[in-house]
């Protein structure tokens, strides 16, 4: 018993002594870099990807302002609750100065009013939701916003695939894929001047498993093209079921269909599936596009994604908004956030407007043979 | 509505259905002997698509003998569950029992984040079975035959098993008193043991047929199957098997059939399920099979 005490002290006294030494230490000898990103649950491939591209980045460029980075990864488990509670633990806990993060625009719309409570800015690698940035002034983005991508796919319909009757299948539970859906269905009514373009209209949640019965009502519409925003499992799952079921009609999809699970699960029914994304490593658009592919090639031995792409350029914007602020402020930091312009990234050239978002070009690829193969570069008008 | 639209929804809810009712079974039959709401049934059921998964891709089994490792596997770790968590709490109250099973439940979804990873893996799906196959306007897999017919041999067999052999006398002797059935020589211990082999591998063979079906496995995919067949097992009478099979159909039959009715409700087909759920207890407090409240003498 008296032995059991006496460790326990020693215990205490150990801990209580490291603890110290983090907290002395911390303040002055290295810049603290949050990341929440969902490394499990429905979007673990998109969190993965990001993280990749992260600590590419950190490899690349390990210091800012003569300190060392450290990047904290926090897991939000796909969750929106969880989300927050990451964002808090970053900056409460973690002291962080900045944030990266987080695939899933409902986990970065869930993240956000934290860190602008608290004053700690954001960079969003991939979350397009327009509700993310629209009205917080702590939150950035790298990447562009749904308005412009549900626009892309209804003119890639409409012009390359010929269609004017569209059905949609959206995943209600996510913002994205809710907002993604919307503007998909306003481009498509605009450009077919019809209201009643979209035929069929249904739901599903993330995570469902049966999508006979929506698929069912959208066959029996007989659209020329079926907009099925959601997450590459769910989607993979659903188009699957869909050519068992007889559907022939091409399927059309956002950003979030891009995981390497969406053609392992989808395997040859998910051939000739179209989705628009950000970047591809076929169509290099900045020099800094081609230093990334051979860096990312070098180190994972495999073509780069999208995701892995728009962390790199998170990291690098951070660490050049760090940079322009010559302090680790969180406060002067989103100072210089705020006024990025021509930064020269892997996925385009990159300034950021009165909102924090960036003005992007979209790719649009399609599955062919087992791969994604670039299809379309469309510029912002 | 055409009737060839209506047929199609039928033959998904059919599937949707049996599958349903597949789990159902083995959840209620661990309560009809034990009176244990076994929450982790959908972790062992997820845990055996797992099991299928690496006999096929990391052992290379030909699927079939991948497909009964994967069973034994199951009922295996649902024994050892029993005797690491249930086992001692048998003569404490009932809650700390469910409590023990939500524990489990947990531990076992968490731990397969760990050790299986937080990303889906894709199910082998041997070509046979999704070979479709039409029928007046009709389209189905193979797979559509074989979950029904399975669910049904299934149900005899456990009611052979329950009604006419020897352990299943045991099996319903201890699900009247545990220490009158020892005084007249029940091994209640062994009875329940095999109770639970049985529960968990009939989650095994729901979990295979599921990976069948959708293809796709991930650690957290236990969750809600799991609740649905706990409602499929209360709506029908929780502890009776055939109920559960009844309320397993009609489940799924609903669900589709409000997305083939209601397609804009879509979204709100959970819902739907509990709402079913609130409704007959209403009614009819103890399922639509259920026996009256049984009191211990």
């Amino acid at each position: 018993m008296a032995l059991h005490r006496r460790l326990m002290m020693v215990l205490f006294c150990a801990a209580l002594v490291s603890m110290c030494g983090i907290a002395a230490a911390a303040s002055e000898t290295e810049i603290r870099i949050g990341v929440y990103e969902p490394m499990t649950g429905a979007m673990a491939a998109g969190g993965q990807m990001t993280m990749e591209g992260i600590q590419l980045a950190q490899e690349q460029r390990p210091k800012v302002l003569g300190l060392p980075v450290r990047v904290i990864l926090v897991d939000n488990r796909s969750d929106k609750v969880e989300a927050a509670t990451a964002v808090t633990r970053l900056i409460q806990k973690d002291k962080v100065c900045a944030i990266i993060g987080s695939y899933g625009s409902a986990l970065s719309m869930s993240g956000g009013p934290v860190a602008q409570a608290a004053k700690v800015p954001v960079m969003g690698c991939s979350p397009t939701n327009p509700l993310v940035t629209l009205g917080n002034d702590y939150y950035f983005r790298a990447c562009f916003i749904d308005p412009f991508q549900g626009r892309v796919m209804a003119q890639f319909a409409y012009d390359k695939l010929g269609a004017r009757k569209a059905a949609i299948i959206q995943d209600i539970a996510q913002d994205y894929a809710v907002g993604l859906a919307n503007f998909f269905r306003q481009a498509f009514n605009e450009l077919t001047e019809d209201p009643k373009s979209i035929i069929a209209f249904t739901s599903y949640q993330t995570g469902d498993r049966d999508y006979t019965a929506q698929l069912t009502y959208v066959a029996n519409a007989k659209p020329d093209v079926v907009f099925a925003p959601g997450y590459y499992a769910d989607a993979a799952v659903l188009v699957t079921q869909a050519r068992s079921l007889g559907l022939k009609m091409p399927f059309l999809g956002g950003d979030t269909f891009e995981a390497p699970e969406f053609i392992e699960i989808g395997g040859k029914n998910v051939e000739g599936v179209y989705f628009s994304t950000h970047y591809s490593a076929d169509a290099p658009v900045t020099p800094a596009s081609e230093r990334f592919v051979a860096l990312y090639k070098a180190r994972f031995k495999t073509a780069p994604n999208t995701f892995a792409a728009l962390g790199y350029d998170c990291y690098n914007l951070v660490l050049d908004a760090i940079e322009r602020a010559g302090s680790s402020n969180p406060k002067a930091i989103r100072d210089a956030m705020a006024e990025t312009k021509d930064f020269v990234g892997a996925t385009g050239i990159i300034t950021l407007d009165a909102n924090g978002d960036a003005t992007k070009s979209a790719v649009v690829l399609v599955v062919k043979d087992g791969q994604f193969k670039l299809v379309d570069v469309v510029h912002p008008r | 509505m055409t009737l060839e639209i209506f047929l199609q929804n039928a033959a998904n809810g059919i599937t949707l259905g049996s599958l349903y009712a597949l789990l159902a079974i083995g959840y209620t039959m661990v309560y009809g002997i034990l009176r244990l709401i076994n929450f982790a049934h959908g972790e062992i059921f997820m845990i055996s698509t797992y099991f299928a998964f690496y006999g096929t891709a990391i052992f290379a089994l030909p699927w079939q003998v991948a497909f009964v490792v994967a069973i034994v596997l199951t009922a295996l770790l649902g024994v050892v569950i029993e005797h690491a968590a249930y086992r001692p709490l048998r003569d404490a109250p009932r809650i700390s029992a469910l409590i023990s099973a939500i524990g489990v439940s947990f531990l076992m979804a968490n731990l397969g984040l760990v050790i299986f990873g937080g990303r889906p893996k894709t199910f082998y799906r041997p070509p046979i079975f999704q070979v479709p196959i039409e029928l007046g306007g009709v389209r189905v897999v193979v797979l559509f035959f074989v979950i029904p017919l399975l669910t049904a041999i299934l149900l005899v067999a456990l009611n052979y098993i329950v009604y006419k052999t020897k352990t299943g006398l045991a099996m319903r002797a201890a699900q009247w008193d545990f220490d009158t059935a020892r005084l007249m020589g029940v091994d209640v211990d062994r009875a329940i043991s095999i109770t639970f082999a049985i529960g968990s591998a009939l989650a095994a063979v729901g979990g295979i047929m599921w990976g069948l079906r959708f293809a796709e496995i991930n650690p957290n995919m236990g969750l809600f199957p799991g609740l649905k067949c706990f409602i499929a097992a209360v709506f029908g009478g929780i502890g009776n098997i055939s109920g559960a099979v009844l309320g397993g159909f009609i489940l799924g039959f609903g669900e589709i059939m409000l997305v083939a009715f209601l397609p804009g409700l879509a979204g709100y087909r959970d819902a739907f399920a509990f709402v079913v759920l609130i409704l007959i207890l209403l009614v009819r407090p103890t399922g639509l099979l259920g026996d009256k409240q049984r009191v211990k003498v």
